[in-house]
């Protein structure tokens, strides 16, 4: 284990899971939350254009959606997030795109999430809101959001939690995290249970505190009522 | 959507054409970007004919697709079907009043909740490579089925611990008071109410095990993904199988998550538990859970 | 409420499903090592290689299946009689270990790792890492004009791993498949595909993108290619050994690289056709 720990990179793997889950959770909780004021707002397009997102991006494997972002976006397309002439473009467009597909798969689940959170706010707050003449856009932003965030912490904690495991797939485009490095060390040395167990706490380490801090969050925060 | 009818009112005329200028703005710059899309796509050669049309000969299909998707079904269903044993099996095992018990099952469910899907395939591919307990051919499929199972079991897990929870207390009072023990009225009485209610979660779950296994297709297990690049392989069309392949597994999730709404319904409509349905009963478990 | 015990039920469950499921398309051929004639011969190929084993729709091509075919038929086994079983890379020791194929031909290199596990006939081909670029592309001429160029290889290949030691002012895009580096390197995303040059010359062989990539020759390893053979089982080794002879001097193995990779210009290279070992 000593060996292992000196030979290869495990805490610089760990490091660009935690770099990923960090982006990612941004750029899912923006997109998401355009997608979630999408759904309830008044113009019908708009309404349909968010549940479409969400029904397709929730239905097509991660695997997939981070392929299409690398072979499809990156090499077809030719939108490159990185200087293509730098020495590093090839490592740098693949975690940016990982971290743009990461976004965009997560951001359905936000999306449903927060969507969650709106539900959990009574109506009469939004009739109130109407009754004294707020605007849609004033409502939404002053009343409603601010609480559905509140009541839609536990959930939004199950998506950080589900994404900081899922950016193990970001190595199928050849993105170096913890999941490959793993596959790399079974290949090379020997497929020891100490190995798996040894990344698999790395992983209850970043997910167990979230859960609780979540969990935490979720009761201090929630709106009483 | 208890908010969507009170946040505006009703559009009038004005809105109604604003809305409609929108709509056609919109629709253009979607049209827009689809166009440059294809435009791009037709310019590095990946809308040629050819190669979109062998995709739609008999033999893609009999040779790579449709075995495929039946890989993908058969790992989904013996993986759901071991999600739910396990998931009975330890979230009854977290209820119990033997304390021991119910650390024990603790452990095992929140370890197998944390660790990726991934993780646990590939080790355990490695694994059985190293310890050869059985016929090589399994090894990626028991790799992927397993990896599945655990990880679903334990959502599972959660979800029968939930649902029991979700109960009215009276239930399980009742149960006490005609004389059945406390694991007795948890068999016969609450477990089958939780289940019931659960069986909207359960199949979409189910969804979650079609994506996830798509993942074996690293091992490799030959599941549709893994036939979706064989056909990108032999007809030198990658990207256009793999549009294919991802309409495929949209199709067949939809199919899943229509399906799990028409239970959902059905249960409510005949209201025959106590508990109602657990759409939600663990946060993000279930219609919300993001895993691949 | 022992986890173990769940495991083992849930595995067991798991495997008996799938066993019943597979058991169909087990026709229990029970060939034997040698493969006496009329008897069927499991032979393990790739599955997923253009040019050297590829299966499309119901049929299998490639050099390493028309080898295995003249190998087979010089054995007493007919074309008919033969079970084609997918052998991916990290399968091969296994799939031969318990048995389930009798032969592999499939870009299996000999090394002394393997020969712990396996017995090889042959080597029948001598191939070597080499570099598959675009066809108008004159800038790379071979490993040592590959500085500030994109690499794309396979994620845990050997190839991939050599790069990154002996190049490093080499960037490289590591996929999960070979066939996915190739519309990255059309478009040029990427400059050169690397591996071995059988596989690329496979590639560039093949119909879809006939003209569009050339294989620059200039190889930079040795890959030794060999069959895989139940370990210890000399006799059979020595009768696949003539065999390989044979197929060297009548012609058969000429044919067999210009019918699958010819069509990319691909010339076998120095030291081919290579002397078989001896039988150990």
């Amino acid at each position: 284990m000593g060996e292992i720990l000196r030979d290869y990179d495990v805490l610089g793997a760990f490091w660009m899971t935690i770099y990923l889950t960090f982006f990612s959770a941004i750029g899912a909780l923006v997109i998401g939350t355009i997608l979630a004021v999408m759904r309830v707002s008044p113009v019908s397009v708009l309404r349909a254009a968010g549940t479409a997102y969400v029904n397709v991006i929730r239905n097509t494997p991660l695997t997939l959606i981070l392929v299409f972002c690398s072979l499809g976006v990156l090499y077809i397309l030719e939108i490159n997030l990185a200087d293509p002439q730098s020495p590093t473009s090839i490592r740098d467009n693949a975690i940016r795109w990982a971290i743009v597909g990461l976004s965009v798969y997560h951001a359905a689940f936000v999306c449903e999430a927060l969507r969650s959170g709106v539900n959990t706010v009574p109506l009469g707050q939004a009739e109130a809101a109407r009754a004294i003449g707020l605007t849609f856009g004033q409502s939404l932003t002053q009343v409603i959001m601010p609480q559905a965030f509140r009541g839609a912490i536990a959930p939004l904690g199950s998506v950080l939690i589900a994404l900081t495991k899922n950016t193990t797939v970001a190595s199928i485009i050849g993105v170096a995290e913890a999941s490959g490095l793993m596959k790399e060390i079974m290949e090379n040395e020997t497929a020891s249970f100490a190995v798996f167990l040894l990344f698999a706490l790395g992983f209850v380490i970043l997910t167990l505190p979230t859960g609780m801090l979540f969990t935490w969050m979720s009761q201090r925060l929630a709106v009483k009522r | 959507m208890s908010t969507q009818n009170v946040l505006f009112d009703a559009p009038g005329p004005k809105a109604r054409a604003r809305h409609l200028v929108l709509t056609v703005v919109g629709g253009l710059i979607v049209a827009g970007i689809a166009a440059a899309v294809l435009w791009k796509f037709n310019e590095q050669g990946q809308l040629e004919g050819p190669m979109w049309r062998s995709l739609f000969t008999a033999d893609v299909w009999t040779q790579y697709l449709l075995p495929g998707l039946w890989a993908t079904i058969k790992a989904a269903a013996i993986s759901i079907v071991g999600a739910m044993i396990f998931g009975i099996i330890f979230g009854t095992g977290r209820l119990s009043h033997v304390a021991p018990i119910r650390w024990f099952c603790g452990v095992v469910v929140e370890f197998f909740r944390a660790v990726p899907v991934l993780l646990m395939m590939y080790f355990l591919f490695s694994w059985f490579a190293v310890q050869a307990f059985f016929d090589a051919q399994y090894y990626p499929i028991a790799a992927t089925v397993i990896a599945l199972t655990l990880y679903n079991g334990s959502v599972i897990a959660e979800l029968v611990r939930s649902g029991v929870f979700g109960l009215p207390k009276g239930q399980r009072e009742a149960g006490l008071s005609v004389g059945l023990t406390r694991s007795q009225s948890l068999r016969s009485i609450e477990l089958p109410q939780a289940l019931t209610a659960m069986l909207p979660a359960l199949v979409s779950q189910l969804v979650v095990v079609l994506k996830d296994s798509a993942l074996g297709s690293a091992l490799p297990y030959i599941e549709l993904l893994s036939q979706v690049k064989n056909v990108g392989t032999a007809y030198g069309n990658v990207i256009p199988a793999y549009i294919l392949g991802a309409a495929l597994f949209i199709l067949l999730n939809y199919a899943l998550t229509f399906i799990a709404g028409r239970i959902e319904r059905r249960i409510n409509k005949r209201g025959k538990t106590a508990g109602g349905t657990v759409a939600a009963p663990l946060p993000g478990t279930t219609a919300e859970d993001p895993t691949t | 409420m022992n986890a173990r015990r769940i495991g083992a039920i849930a595995a067991t469950a798991a495997l008996a499903l799938g066993l019943s499921a597979c058991g169909s398309s087990d026709d229990g051929g029970d060939a034997g090592s040698g493969g006496d004639s009329g008897k069927k011969l499991k032979i393990g190929i790739k599955f997923d290689q253009p040019g050297l084993g590829l299966k499309k729709g119901t049929d299998v091509t490639g050099f390493d299946v028309d080898i295995a075919k003249y190998v087979a038929k010089e054995l007493g086994t007919s074309e008919a009689n033969i079970e084609w079983v997918q052998a991916p890379s990290p399968q091969r020791e296994t799939l031969i270990e318990t048995g389930q194929v009798d032969l592999i031909f499939a870009t299996y290199s000999i090394t002394d790792a393997r020969k712990e596990k396996v017995t090889f006939a042959g080597p029948y081909f001598i191939a070597g890492q080499d570099l598959l670029v675009r066809a108008d592309d004159a800038s790379i001429t071979g490993p040592d004009s590959l500085t500030g160029k994109k690499l794309c290889s396979v994620k845990g290949s050997t190839s991939a791993q050599k790069v990154k030691d002996k190049y490093p002012g080499v960037q490289l895009q590591e996929f999960a498949t070979y066939s996915e580096c190739l519309p990255a390197l059309s478009t040029g995303g990427v400059d050169a595909l690397t591996t071995d040059d059988t596989i690329l010359a496979g590639y560039a062989a093949q119909a879809e993108y006939k003209g569009k990539f050339k294989v620059v020759g200039q190889p930079f390893s040795e890959e030794r290619y060999g069959v895989g053979l139940k370990k210890g089982d000399t006799a059979t080794c020595n009768k696949v050994n003539d065999a390989l002879k044979k197929a060297f001097t009548d012609g058969a193995w000429q044919k067999a690289i210009d019918d699958n990779l010819g069509p990319a210009g691909y010339k076998a290279g120095p030291g081919n056709p290579p002397t078989p070992d001896a039988c150990a």
